[in-house]
């Protein structure tokens, strides 16, 4: 089953894309508050201005779909049932955070009937790959089950990129990969990354579907993903989707960014996603100002909650991390094990 | 009971395991329709189609990523690589995803990654390789590497059930040299535990791999002078069998740590390390290294057969250290 053609998408649906892309800039803006505070361990990587390209995407998948987002695909974590807490928890290094203070950030995922999320890792690239295995698995058992990936304007330079969509093509592996064009890997622009930067004729060359969206645009986002994924479903191969975009904050917030051309933000800041559909949903009557007022003040209750309970959360055993490198034995400490034995053997000497 | 070579121990356990348990599968080059290089996999396409037996792109990463893909969904992939020094192509997703996935969000990722290792076979820098000490600094990984059929089968059955990464190293020179009686039906051999190859009182080798014959060999000549050889097969090198490396250690008080891969940072050191530092008082000589000279495994046979260890240079070590 896949989701309704955007044009028959109800005031409902509509109105969730909203809460969903105002949850994603509302917790980044709460950890931007955490970090100054300095409860953020790590950096922090802001998705500003990119909301559209994750949440419109996620949102055409469907139940028992497999997705693997990047660090500023946070918002595709709560479309598909992931909590503020488990993130802020993950940013602030706590114990209740879903890996327990052994990773950072949106680097944890799940396994689950509804969709899972396989966990990222900072290797850009290889989980094209390893969705493509994940869906290939799934047919095995005879499920149309579909992956949803996102790879960054630098991540298609790796060499990981190639080899998983190549595999991906040649298997007409039920894979979409949204190529999130935001201009910058850190600060290498994109004609620094590639000679050719219409990432869409990357498509033409490994031999699936390719298509470009205005990744600013959350209903466009979500429908040529939706069609995308429909074709996946069908078993008709992969889609490339290369989603126009801005990241409008250095790539961590300890970067400057200063790198990018004033104007080059000025213009993008005038598209900005959730401003822009914050229009549409008025200026359409799906929802008054009023309501995306109270969207906005349920939101910060909600994460007034969550951040209590993670800032609450205490910091992680120091020796709960020698368990699970493997299923069947745990890690010994690294105390030299010499230094007891021969405690051990002082008396008797 | 059947005589196998090891390489069709191999073949035999993987199939068995394919025919008993549908989420086993293979995936890799020329697997298929050729049958694998070495022919490993011959017949397989035919008996359990194209689902479950994938040719797949000259793409060493993307086999190991797509094999990560599907144990996480449930399956229990098997990925060659045609020869095991291409698994250098595939670093990353080992090192990076499989090995640290469990820990870091509870994603177990149950894959086999096997191939041939080793050399006396004339192929030269890239076709020749023992890439184990690269990994053995992996947590989360799981390294094997069989001397004999009985353990190809049995560690290969073990590998594929266990749930977390392991690396099956293939030694190629043993594949079609050597056979062994093999009982019919289930061998389980555990990971993680080293098998006395040989009893002695004098000296101990620790060893694995193609390098458990030659030890053999070399002990067995030594015999003949009144030398008795211990000689451990590790089988598995990571986790390594602590306890069996120290207890033959502690008998004997000498012991010479014998491998294919070469020197420097190999599973020598470790192995060295763990004597020195556990069974210290037992010692009655220094620890030997043998081992190739830290060069690229050459192809010329006057060179590669000067790089090998063999039971002359491994008794000439025996006999010193014997008169130590």
């Amino acid at each position: 089953m896949n989701k309704p053609p955007v044009e028959q998408l109800s005031r409902t649906q509509r109105v969730e894309l909203y809460h969903s892309m105002k949850l994603n800039r509302m917790v980044e803006e709460r950890l931007t508050k955490l970090y100054r505070q300095g409860k953020v361990v790590g950096g922090l990587y802001r998705s500003l201005g990119q909301e559209a390209c994750t949440v419109g995407a996620a949102y055409a998948l469907e139940r028992g779909d497999i997705f693997a987002p990047m660090i500023r695909n946070l918002g595709a974590l709560f479309v598909r049932g992931g909590k503020p807490r488990d993130v802020l928890a993950q940013y602030m290094a706590k114990a209740a955070g879903p890996t327990r203070g052994r990773d950072l950030n949106v680097h944890y995922g799940w396994l689950s009937e509804e969709g899972s999320m396989p966990s990222l890792i900072s290797m850009l690239g290889d989980m094209v790959s390893i969705l493509t295995g994940a869906v290939l698995a799934e047919r095995m058992k005879g499920r149309r089950t579909v992956a949803l990936n996102w790879i960054g304007d630098g991540g298609t330079s790796t060499g990981a990129f190639h080899e998983g969509l190549n595999l991906a093509c040649v298997q007409k592996a039920p894979l979409v990969l949204i190529v999130e064009n935001n201009k910058y890997a850190y600060s290498t622009p994109t004609a620094r990354q590639t000679a050719n930067t219409r990432f869409v004729d990357r498509a033409v060359a490994y031999g699936c579907f390719g298509e470009q969206v205005d990744g600013n645009d959350v209903l466009a986002v979500y429908e040529v993903t939706r069609r995308a994924i429909a074709r996946a479903r069908n078993g008709e191969g992969p889609t490339l989707i290369e989603a126009d975009t801005m990241r409008m904050r250095g790539h961590a917030e300890h970067d400057d960014m200063k790198y990018v051309p004033r104007e080059l933000l000025e213009e993008w800041a005038r598209k900005d996603p959730i401003e822009r559909y914050e229009r549409y949903l008025i200026e359409s009557g799906v929802a008054a100002q009023s309501d995306l007022d109270a969207i906005g003040a349920m939101i910060n209750r909600q994460l007034e909650a969550e951040v209590a309970f993670a800032e609450q959360s205490p910091p992680p055993a120091p020796e709960s991390g020698m368990s699970d490198v493997y299923a069947d034995h745990p890690i010994q400490p690294p105390t030299p094990p010499l230094v007891v034995e021969w405690e051990a053997r002082r008396g008797r000497r | 009971m059947a005589i196998l070579t090891y390489l069709e121990a191999i073949r035999l356990a993987m199939l068995e395991e394919m025919e008993k348990d549908e989420r086993v599968f293979v995936l890799g080059e020329d697997v298929g329709a050729y049958g694998g290089a070495f022919r490993v996999t011959a017949g397989f396409l035919e008996k359990f189609g194209e689902t479950r037996v994938i040719d797949t792109p000259i793409s060493e990463s993307a086999i190991v990523g797509a094999a990560i893909g599907a144990a996480l969904m449930g399956m229990r992939p098997i990925a060659e690589m045609q020869f095991i020094d291409f698994i250098a192509l595939a670093f990353n997703q080992l090192v990076n995803y499989a090995a640290k996935s469990r820990y870091r969000w509870g994603g177990g990722v149950p894959i086999v990654v096997r191939g041939p290792a080793g050399g006396g076979v004339r192929g030269g820098p890239f076709h020749s390789q023992n890439p184990e000490a690269y990994f053995m600094n992996v947590p989360g990984l799981k390294i094997v590497a069989p001397a004999t059929p009985l353990d190809a089968k049995g560690l290969m059955t073990a590998a594929i059930r266990d749930p977390d990464p392991v690396i099956y190293l293939e030694h190629k020179f043993l594949y079609r040299r050597i056979k062994q009686e093999v009982p019919d039906g289930e061998v389980v051999t555990p990971l993680g535990k080293a098998r006395l190859a040989r009893e002695g009182r004098h000296l101990s080798i620790v060893t694995y791999a193609a390098m458990l014959h030659v030890a053999l060999d070399a002990a067995q000549k030594a015999a003949a002078d009144g030398i008795e050889v211990e000689v451990l097969d590790l089988r598995t090198l990571l986790p390594l069998d602590e306890e069996a490396i120290l207890a033959t250690a502690a008998k004997t008080g000498k012991v010479i740590v014998l491998h294919e891969a070469t020197r420097t940072g190999g599973p020598g050191g470790e192995i060295a390390a763990l004597i020195a530092e556990r069974a210290f008082e037992s010692l009655d000589a220094p620890i030997v290294r043998m081992a190739p000279p830290d060069t690229p495994v050459p192809y010329a046979p006057s060179l590669e057969d000067f790089f090998l260890p063999n039971a002359e240079k491994v008794g000439k070590a025996i006999r010193a250290l014997y008169e130590y």
